[in-house]
C-alpha cells in the first residue's frame, strides 16, 4: 500500500510544500480540486503515521499510537462598541506515544516530513526508556479492537465559510444594545469557532479520522457604581455557551433579544438586596448546575485522580476505589451519566472515538443516587474490574499527551415543570450564572457564587438579590436534591476551559442539566463578615 | 533574594538527540520573508512574531514515572494593517505558500471590520537593555538526567513509607518580532522546574522551585522538605473557622497576590473593572507594602520588550501602601496622555496591557522568626483553587492545601484540617505585620513573581473541609 502511494506523495509534497500547504482556511479552491487535495491529504497523513509507528517499533517500542492534528480557530471579541480581538490561527503537527521497556514516552513535532516524524518517534522511544529508569511496574493496556473509520460532527453552517462581516455585525449590534442601558460601564461580546481534524493510528491497526466543528458565543454587561462592580452575562459567563455545532448554535441563542435584559439586570443589581446568610432552599438554573456537576461529580470520578496520578497538580479524589457501588452519592432521584455518544447531544464531550482509539460510550456514574462508575482509560480500566476502557482519553492538541478527561457528564432530566417547581417552593433562593467557583483538592468542600439570584416566597419570584453564593460538602449537597426539571428545561452546557495535566491542557467538556432544587444548603458564605 | 548556592543538577551530556532552537539569524530571515511577501499583498503595515519552544517534562506519581513528554514547535503570527484596520493570523507552517495564505487571512480579517479610531502606526526601531537568561546547562538536560533525579526523590518517599508525585521539567524558548517600520527584537531563555507532593495518608505536603538555571535547583532538598512536612501534617485536628493570624509562605502569597496584576493595567482602570478605580493616589494598603514591575530584576524572567516591541520599563506601582502608577500600552498611554511603559499585549486585543514581572518589597524576618513571634496562628504552605468573589473589594476565595499547621507560643504544635478562606486582598495588605526577604516564588495559580513570606492578622477562614 505504501509503495503505491510514494510517487503521489512526493509529487504532492513538491506541489504543496510541507504537507499540502494549500489547505488554507480562507482559500477554498474549486470543489473538485478540494476533493483531490482531501484524498491526497488523507493518504499523506496515514503515510506519516505509519512511518512514525514503523520507526517506533524498530527502536524497540512494544506499542505505539500517533495523532496528527490540524486545529483551526477563529476568535472575535468586541468591547464598548469596538472590535477587540480579531484573530485566526492554525496549527498542525504530530504527537507520538509509545511503550518501551514497560514505560511510556511521548514526543511531538511540527516537522511533518519523513525525517521529522522519524526523529520524533525515535525521541519518544528514548524518553520511554528513560521513564523505565524510575518505573514502578510495567504498563498493561486493556484490549481494544482495531478500527478503520472516518467521522465528522454534524453541523448545518460552517462558521469558517461564513462572511466575517456577518459574525462581527451581530456582536457589534448586541454590544450596542447593551450600551443603550444607563448605568452600564463596560460591554463585552465574543465568538469562538474551532475546526479540528485528527488522524489517529495505532500499532494495533486502527486508522481513525475525525473532524469536529465547535462554536461558542457570549455577551456581558458590567456596571460600576458607588464602589461596587456588578456583571450579567448571557447565555453563560466566561465566554457563554459552546457546543459541537456550527454557526446555527449562534443563531439559536438570539443574542440581540437578550442583550437589553442582560444590561438592565447588571445596572439593577446595585439597588438589589444583599443575598442573606442562612441555611435554606436553593434552586440552581442549568448553567450554574452544569458547573456544579463539573466540579463535584466530573472531576472526582476521573480514575487518574483517584489513583494519585494527578496528586501534584489537579489533586486527588474522595471517591476511593472502595466507594464504587457502595457510596450513596446523591438522593435517589439523581442519575448522572458520562456519555460521549452523539445520541446524548452535540456537547463539547461528544466524539466518535477517544484519543486512545476507543469508541464513544455511555457510562453510568450515579444510578438512583448510588455511585456506579469512573472515567477510565486502557491503562486503568482493570483496576475497577472493567475489561475495557470507558473511552475518555482526550488531548488538547498534537503536542499534548492524551489524559483521562470528562466527556459529557450530565444530570439526566427529572419530572418537574419549571413553573411547578417555583410554585412548590415556599421559601427559597434561585441562583443564575456563575461568578466564581472553588473546590478543595479532594473535591469535598465547594463554594460557588453567581451573578444574580431571585428570592422565592410562597411559590413566587419576589425580588432580585445581589452577591449570591452557596457552599457545602459534595455528597451532603447532592443528597439534598429533591427536584429536577424535565427534559423541556434540559440543556447540554459546554465548559470550554477545563484545565488539567502537566503541562497544562485545556479541554472542553459537556454537562447536561435542568433546573434543580436542593434543601438545607448553606447560603451567603462568600460575603460573610463573620 | 539569593538563589541556592549549591549545584545539585548537572546535565550528563548523554542527551540522545540534542534539541536546539534555531539561530536568531534564521528567525530574522523568516520575519524578513513575511515582510517581503506582505508588501505584495496590499498590507500597509505588517508585524511578525516568531515563537519557538522546546520543552520536556517528566511526571511521576505513586513513586514512579508515569508520563514523560517532549514538544518542539514554532509559530509565526502576522498582524497586518489596512485602511485603519488590523487583525492577526497565526500558523506553524513555514513554506512561502502557507505564509502568504496567513498574510492574506490576516488582511481578510482586517477588512471585515469597521475602522479602529485608536489604532496607531506601528513603532520603528527601538533599543533594548540586554538580559541573559539562557543557560546552556538547562538546555542540555536529558530525559535520563530528569529520570535519575526523580528516582532519588521517589526512593526517599519509599524509604519513609510515603508516596511521591510531581514533575521535573526543563526547556528553552525564544521569541523574535519585527515590523515593516524596521523594528526587530529577539529574546531567548531557558526554564526548569521541580515540584513534589509527598503523601503520608491521610496528609500531604508540597515543595516547588523554578529557575532559568537548572543547576540551582535542588530536587532532593525539595523532596526532603515535602517529606518532613507531610509527616508533620498527619493527625490534623479540626479548628473552628474564624479570623486567624496567618503566616503565609511565599507560594501562598504569590498565588493570592498574583490576582492583583491586571488591576494595574491602565485599560482595566479605564474600563472601570479594576479595584484601583477611584483609588489611585490614596493610602489603600499598609505602609509596609511597595510593589514594582521589573523585568530586569535578577530573580525575574521574560523578554525586555512587549507585544508591540516597546522596551519594558521598571514601574513603581505601589509606594508604601499608595497605588502610584499604572502600566500602559501605546494605545492606553495615548488615550490618557502618558508614556507607554512597555507592557502592551500583542494587538489586536481588548485587555491592553499588564505588569507581568511583579516584585514585592520584602522585610527582614525569616519564616522561623515569624513563627517564633506568634502566640497563636496558622502556618500556610500553599493555597488552592483561588477565584475572585468580589472584583472591587478584591475578595478572593480558595482553600489551604498540602500542610496547614497550628502555631502556639512561638512554635509549630500540630497540623490542622484545611480551611476555605474568603479574604479581601486590600484588607490583607493593610494587615501585614511582618515580611521575609522577597524570593522568586512559584505556585500553581499565578505566574512566577518575587514575593516575601507574610505574617497577616485577621485572615478570614469561613469553612473547614474533611481533611
Amino acid at each position: 500500500l505504501l509503495r503505491g502511494r510514494k510517487g503521489r506523495k512526493q509529487a504532492a509534497e513538491r506541489k504543496f510544500g510541507i504537507v499540502l500547504s494549500s489547505w488554507g482556511a480562507n482559500h477554498c479552491a474549486p470543489k473538485f480540486f478540494c476533493a483531490q487535495v482531501h484524498a491526497l491529504r488523507l493518504t499523506l497523513m496515514w503515510d506519516l503515521c505509519t512511518n512514525a509507528l514503523d520507526t517506533a517499533k524498530s527502536r524497540g517500542a512494544s506499542y505505539g499510537d500517533v495523532r496528527v492534528m490540524h486545529l483551526r480557530q477563529r476568535d472575535l471579541t468586541t468591547k464598548n462598541g469596538q472590535v477587540g480581538t480579531l484573530a485566526q490561527s492554525e496549527s498542525i503537527g504530530m504527537g507520538i506515544r509509545v511503550l518501551a521497556n514497560g514505560a511510556w514516552g511521548f514526543a511531538s513535532t511540527d516537522r511533518l516530513t519523513r525525517e521529522g516524524v522519524a526523529s520524533c518517534a525515535a525521541k519518544a522511544v528514548s524518553i520511554a526508556k528513560a521513564s523505565a529508569l524510575a518505573k514502578r511496574g510495567d504498563v498493561v493496556l486493556a484490549p481494544e479492537k482495531a478500527y478503520i473509520d472516518s467521522w465528522q460532527s454534524p453541523f448545518r453552517k460552517d462558521p469558517f465559510e461564513m462572511p466575517l462581516e456577518t459574525q462581527l455585525a451581530l456582536l457589534l449590534a448586541a454590544d450596542a444594545e447593551m450600551r443603550k442601558v444607563k448605568g452600564v460601564t463596560l460591554t463585552e461580546t465574543s465568538m469562538q469557532f474551532r475546526k479540528i481534524d485528527s488522524w489517529f493510528a495505532s500499532s494495533s491497526g486502527s486508522r481513525i479520522h475525525q473532524r469536529k466543528v465547535i462554536s461558542g458565543c457570549g455577551i456581558g454587561a458590567t456596571s460600576f457604581q458607588s464602589g461596587e462592580i456588578q456583571k450579567r452575562s448571557y447565555p453563560n459567563s466566561f465566554g457563554g455557551q459552546h457546543a459541537l455545532e456550527g454557526y446555527e448554535l449562534i443563531e439559536s441563542l438570539e443574542l440581540l433579544k437578550h442583550a437589553p435584559r442582560v444590561a438592565e439586570e447588571a445596572a439593577a443589581l446595585h439597588s438589589a438586596a444583599q443575598c442573606p446568610e442562612k441555611f435554606g432552599t436553593l434552586i440552581l438554573v442549568g448553567n450554574q448546575l452544569g458547573l456544579q456537576i463539573h466540579e463535584s461529580i466530573g472531576h472526582p470520578i476521573e480514575l487518574d485522580r483517584v489513583l494519585g496520578q494527578e496528586a501534584n497538580f489537579a489533586g486527588t479524589s474522595f471517591l476511593t476505589l472502595d466507594q464504587l457501588n457502595q457510596l450513596k452519592y446523591a438522593s435517589s432521584i439523581v442519575n448522572v451519566v458520562a456519555d460521549a455518544r452523539l445520541d446524548h447531544g452535540q456537547g463539547l464531550g461528544t466524539f466518535a472515538y477517544d484519543d486512545e482509539g476507543v469508541p464513544a460510550q455511555c457510562t453510568d456514574i450515579i444510578k438512583d443516587g448510588k455511585f456506579r462508575g469512573y472515567l477510565s482509560n486502557r491503562e486503568t480500566a482493570h483496576l475497577v474490574g472493567l475489561e475495557r476502557s470507558s473511552g475518555t482519553m482526550r488531548t488538547e492538541s498534537w503536542n499534548r499527551l492524551p489524559i483521562i478527561r470528562m466527556t459529557n457528564v450530565s444530570l439526566l432530566p427529572g419530572t418537574w415543570d419549571f413553573d411547578e417547581l417555583i410554585a412548590d417552593t415556599q421559601d427559597g433562593i434561585l441562583m443564575d450564572t456563575n461568578r466564581s467557583w472553588s473546590i478543595d483538592d479532594r473535591r469535598y468542600q465547594f463554594q460557588f457564587s453567581t451573578e444574580i439570584a431571585w428570592e422565592i416566597k410562597s411559590g413566587k419570584k419576589v425580588r432580585m438579590l445581589k452577591n449570591p453564593s452557596y457552599s457545602g460538602i459534595t455528597t451532603e449537597f447532592w443528597n439534598s436534591c429533591d427536584a429536577i426539571c424535565k427534559f423541556d428545561h434540559w440543556t447540554l452546557w459546554g465548559t470550554p476551559n477545563c484545565g488539567k495535566g502537566q503541562p497544562m491542557q485545556t479541554m472542553g467538556t459537556g454537562h447536561g442539566a435542568a433546573p434543580s432544587r436542593f434543601r438545607n444548603v448553606r447560603i451567603g458564605t462568600a460575603f460573610s463578615k463573620q | 533574594m539569593k538563589m541556592a548556592a549549591t549545584a545539585k543538577i548537572r546535565p550528563s551530556g548523554k542527551s540522545f538527540e540534542k534539541t536546539e532552537l534555531r539561530p536568531e539569524r534564521e528567525l530574522r530571515k523568516l520575519i524578513e520573508t513575511v515582510l517581503r511577501l506582505a508588501k505584495s499583498t496590499g498590507a500597509e503595515e505588517t508585524e511578525v512574531h516568531v515563537d519557538e519552544v522546546a520543552e520536556a517534562l517528566t511526571r511521576f506519581a505513586n513513586n514512579g514515572i508515569h508520563q514523560n513528554v517532549s514538544e518542539h514547535g514554532l509559530t509565526v503570527s502576522i498582524r497586518t494593517v489596512a485602511e485603519g484596520r488590523t487583525a492577526r493570523a497565526t500558523t506553524n507552517r513555514l513554506d512561502e505558500d502557507s505564509l502568504r495564505s496567513t498574510i492574506e487571512a490576516s488582511l481578510s480579517l482586517a477588512h471585515s471590520q469597521p475602522k479602529d479610531p485608536r489604532l496607531l502606526p506601528m513603532p520603528g526601531k527601538q533599543r533594548y537593555r540586554p538580559v541573559n537568561r539562557f543557560i546552556r546547562h538547562t538546555a542540555a538536560l536529558a530525559p535520563e538526567d530528569r529520570a535519575r533525579a526523580v528516582r532519588r526523590a521517589c526512593d526517599l518517599a519509599v524509604k519513609k513509607g510515603q508516596v511521591a508525585a510531581g514533575i521535573f521539567s526543563s526547556g528553552q524558548s525564544q521569541t523574535a518580532m519585527g515590523n515593516s517600520h524596521g523594528l526587530f527584537a529577539a529574546y531567548r531563555e531557558t526554564h526548569s522546574q521541580f515540584s513534589i507532593t509527598t503523601q503520608e495518608d491521610p496528609a500531604a505536603s508540597w515543595a516547588k522551585a523554578n529557575s532559568a538555571d537548572v543547576r540551582t535547583l535542588d530536587p532532593q532538598k525539595l523532596a526532603e522538605r515535602a517529606s518532613e512536612k507531610a509527616h508533620q501534617a498527619v493527625n490534623a485536628k479540626e479548628l473552628a473557622p474564624g479570623r486567624y493570624m496567618v503566616i503565609l509562605e511565599p507560594a501562598a502569597v504569590l498565588d493570592l497576590l498574583g490576582f492583583l496584576f491586571y488591576d494595574f493595567a491602565a485599560t482595566a482602570v479605564e474600563d472601570k473593572r479594576s479595584c484601583l478605580n477611584e483609588r489611585l493616589g490614596k493610602q489603600l494598603f499598609g505602609q509596609k507594602i511597595s510593589l514594582s514591575d521589573d523585568v530586569f530584576h535578577p530573580l525575574q524572567q521574560g523578554a525586555p520588550f512587549d507585544g508591540e516591541g516597546i522596551p519594558r520599563q521598571k514601574v513603581l506601582l505601589v509606594d508604601r501602601g499608595v497605588p502610584k502608577n499604572l502600566v500602559y500600552s501605546r494605545a492606553s498611554a495615548k488615550a490618557t496622555g502618558k508614556k507607554p511603559t512597555g507592557h502592551g499585549f500583542p494587538l489586536p486585543n481588548e485587555y491592553g496591557e499588564a505588569p507581568m514581572n511583579l516584585v514585592f518589597s520584602g522585610g527582614d524576618f525569616s519564616l522561623e522568626k515569624m513563627v517564633a513571634s506568634t502566640d497563636r496562628g496558622l502556618l500556610v504552605t500553599r493555597l488552592w483553587y483561588i477565584r475572585e468573589v468580589d472584583p472591587y473589594e478584591k475578595v478572593m476565595t480558595g482553600m489551604t492545601r498540602d500542610g496547614l499547621f497550628l502555631v502556639e507560643n512561638g512554635r509549630v504544635t500540630g497540623a490542622v484540617r484545611n480551611f476555605r478562606f474568603n479574604q479581601s486582598l486590600i484588607e490583607m495588605l493593610r494587615n501585614v505585620e511582618l515580611m521575609s526577604p522577597a524570593v522568586r516564588a512559584t505556585g500553581e495559580e499565578s505566574f512566577e513573581m518575587v514575593v516575601p513570606a507574610m505574617k497577616v492578622r485577621d485572615f478570614h477562614f469561613s469553612e473547614v473541609t474533611k481533611f
